[in-house]
């Protein structure tokens, strides 16, 4: 599809576990305020559009989109909001500014996670009212049955998957954004509580609150700026059935599938050759792998040599999550893709500090939305 | 902004598929969702394995009482293993979700797109305007009590102050309204009621009385959109969208001036640019604007430009937004004649116009031989003007 929109502009509030001190419209305006900063725009001159992500029922607001434009600079403009996770704007602003239309785009999502007191029972009003609602009240449940599948189709010992929550979470350690940074060990996590068999409760990561803004730009606006503009070069985005029974659990197709549709436009033939770096879905422990698998990331490697033969390790042949994914900076819910794609533009950059991977000219970035949810998007980024 | 530019990817619309709009319809929202989605397929001659991406629009989440409302309707709409998407403007986001589908086709993304529309309001308990208590602001609103025709009675109050405008000129809306319903297969309350009617109806909050008021509704709607070259494979008639305008006003109404929507000004100033439309009172032949109340039909068309300021009483009186008038506006019979299933209503005003000008609205075709239309809605706190500008 080639280069022609570019991310010229990115800022995050830190992710915290807890925040007393602000409220979301607050959090966004921190966001957003060093988003424009790094961009070096001024909203109310130069912003074009602005797509928020963002659920209601996280809120507790019906119709939150008329609390998006006034800490965003986005007052009177075209604004908008879409059900989904921040990826999926990055989507949509993509395809905004490749109208031709309009040249500037800002893309917010947030988390407020600490503020909703029963965050399992907002999760279960997900569920289909009449099949699974009556007999399901933990929807990590389905994560239970997904992670046993995946163990069994692709050979993991449970050592493994502890290794990448320990990985994870160390690399959280040196990123200043992320919260659960720790040194643990496999013992520690294979012995939590279980949740679900054979999930446990370190398997799952925490929920962490704060706000991302991205600003898009076409190409010709993108070379007028001093930054160097990291590019889209792919976008996929696909849903599968809500119906969970009739899903592959072990390789999620959806997945597959929005990475074909990415991995076509950006020309990549070999990923795990050409990509550099990967930001994927680790919601659960299992899912970097499940991820990995179904972003052909593994070039043949079976699950357990990934991680202890140090292949995904910030030093590895591909980083995997070395912002420490959302088991170091927490699950802040529609925020999560974007905090991810952040972290990558960091990379692209060279900009990330003690958590830099070396020289990245292209990256990855993936997600899934959460049980009961079928969908998944995938963005390739390039330098 | 670019204006005036030469789209790389002309947008066409092919097909339009509509449920019945009804105060309560058993089949759940997925079953009325691929009703809809069905007959915009057959209408415009296509399988759901041609399509390549669906967008689906839905306003709160609370009525269906679905959190991630649009993950559950995926397989309804028609999204299965496709790349989906639910994109939210409040009340405006029937019309909204046709713009969205614009971009995924004029990105060069998507050629073949379904539209989806769906809105059942009434599971919700006891009563659907109880969910609208839950979109004011949580802190400095909501403790008051405040209901949606609580703030709508404040704005159509400073509306007919500043413009001096009397309740039977805005009665008037009703009336012509839900007589055009009487032609529409798919409304709800069609009627033959005089301005009297109106006037001595139930007060809800004053100046709002009920038949003021659109009604609770199920129902769905779709549209076929595809690129130009797509669109003359499968119709010799498709109805092109040549503009398209969104825009969003500040969250804090209660500074606002209600009397004069700025941001449908706006809104539709977008849509115009973008058609090379520079007289739209001359140049739009039949408009679908919004009317969930009957003084919003007249606050739009001033919005639209398509009356001055406190002009839209005295067209509508003259008899020019009649089907064969001048200007007709809402010849489906509007949200306040077919229903008001939010996000549905939206898409049933953009079909409406996408009939219109096929010269396919049977007993409903305008007078006057249309080739441009307008479909237009609203939403969020009063606070969002969606357009979209169609031609043959």
């Amino acid at each position: 599809m080639g280069r022609d929109v570019a991310i010229i502009g990115i800022g995050s509030t830190n992710y915290t576990p807890m925040t007393t001190e602000y409220s979301y419209k607050e959090l966004m305006f921190e966001a957003a305020l060093k988003a424009y900063e790094d961009a070096g725009i001024n909203p109310r001159k130069e912003l074009d559009a602005l797509v928020t992500a963002a659920e209601d029922f996280w809120e507790g607001i019906s119709i939150f989109d008329e609390y998006i434009p006034d800490q965003l600079g986005a007052v009177l403009k075209p604004a908008l909001t879409v059900s989904g996770d921040g990826l999926w704007g990055i989507i949509h602003g993509y395809m905004l500014v490749k109208t031709g239309y309009f040249d500037i785009v800002a893309v917010e999502a947030h988390s407020k996670a600490s503020d909703i007191d029963n965050i399992m029972d907002v999760w279960r009003i997900a569920l289909d009212p009449h099949y699974h609602r009556p007999i399901v009240d933990n929807v990590h449940i389905f994560a239970g049955l997904e992670m046993m599948r995946f163990m069994e189709e692709y050979n993991v010992s449970r050592e493994a998957l502890s290794m990448i929550v320990v990985k994870n979470r160390y690399n959280a350690l040196y990123n200043p954004m992320a919260p659960y940074g720790t040194k643990t060990d496999i013992e520690t996590v294979s012995n939590s509580e279980v949740v679900s068999y054979p999930l446990r409760k370190m398997d799952i990561s925490e929920y962490s609150d704060g706000a991302t803004v991205v600003v898009l730009a076409s190409k010709e606006v993108a070379e007028r700026y001093d930054k160097e503009p990291i590019w889209i070069e792919g976008v996929g985005w696909i849903s599968d059935s809500p119906n969970i029974e009739e899903w592959d659990l072990a390789c999620p197709s959806h997945v597959v599938l929005a990475a074909s549709m990415a991995y076509s436009q950006a020309n990549i033939d070999n990923p795990f050759k050409e990509i550099d770096l990967a930001e994927v879905d680790d919601r659960y422990s299992y899912r970097e792998f499940q991820s990995l698998v179904a972003l052909d990331l593994t070039d043949g490697y079976m699950m357990d040599e990934l991680v202890f033969e140090g292949v995904i390790s910030p030093s590895g042949e591909l980083p995997v999550n070395p912002s420490g994914g959302y088991m170091g900076m927490g699950y802040p819910l529609e925020a999560g893709g974007l905090v991810k794609l952040y972290n990558a533009v960091v990379q692209l950059r060279g900009e990330a500090g003690p958590i830099q991977v070396g020289d990245v000219e292209k990256a990855v970035v993936m997600t899934r939305r959460e049980f009961p949810s079928p969908s998944s998007a995938v963005v390739v980024l390039g330098r | 902004m670019r204006m005036n530019i030469h789209f790389k990817n002309r947008v066409a619309c092919i097909g339009a598929g509509l449920t019945l709009f009804r105060r309560r319809l058993f089949e759940t929202p997925r079953e009325l969702a691929w009703e809809a989605a069905k007959q915009a397929l057959e209408n415009a001659g296509m399988e759901l394995k041609d399509i390549d991406c669906v967008v689906f629009g839905s306003a709160p989440d609370a009525f269906d009482g679905i959190h991630m409302q649009g993950e559950y309707m995926v397989d309804g709409a028609g999204g299965y293993k496709k790349p989906f998407t639910r994109v939210y403007v409040g009340g405006g986001t029937g019309v909204f979700s046709v713009i969205a589908g614009w971009w995924h086709v004029a990105s060069g993304l998507c050629d073949k797109v379904l539209v989806v529309a769906e809105e059942k309001m009434s599971p919700a308990l006891p009563h659907p305007q109880y969910v609208f208590h839950h979109i004011f602001d949580p802190i400095t609103d909501k403790p008051l009590g405040v209901n949606l025709i609580w703030i709508f009675a404040l704005e159509m109050h400073r509306y007919m102050y500043k413009y001096n405008i009397k309740k039977e000129d805005i009665a008037l809306v009703s009336v012509k309204n839900k007589r055009n319903a009487l032609d529409h297969p798919a409304a709800q309350l069609g009627a033959k009621i005089t301005v009297e009617d109106v006037l001595n109806s139930e007060v809800l909050v004053w100046p709002v009385q009920r038949l003021d008021i659109s009604p609770v509704s199920d129902g769905a709607g779709a549209l076929i959109l595809t690129s130009e070259e797509y669109a003359k494979q499968y119709t010799d008639t498709p109805v092109w969208i040549d503009g398209v305008g969104w825009n969003l006003d500040t969250t804090y109404w209660t500074n606002r001036d209600l009397a004069f929507p700025k941001y449908l000004y706006y809104a539709g100033k977008m849509a115009y640019k973008m058609a090379g439309i520079h007289n739209p009172r001359k140049e739009i032949d039949v408009a679908e604007v919004y009317d969930p109340f009957d003084y919003k039909e007249l606050h739009h068309m001033e919005g639209l430009q398509l009356a001055r300021k406190g002009e839209a009483p005295i067209l509508t009186r003259e008899g020019v937004t009649e089907r064969d008038g001048d200007l007709p506006i809402n010849p489906s019979g509007g949200l306040l004649g077919v229903g008001n299933p939010i996000a549905a209503a939206g898409i049933m005003k953009v079909a409406e116009i996408f009939w219109q000008l096929r010269k396919e609205a049977g007993k409903r075709q305008v007078a006057k031989d249309p080739t441009t239309g307008l479909a237009q809605a609203w939403g969020d706190l009063m606070q969002i003007g969606t357009v979209v500008v169609m031609r043959v």
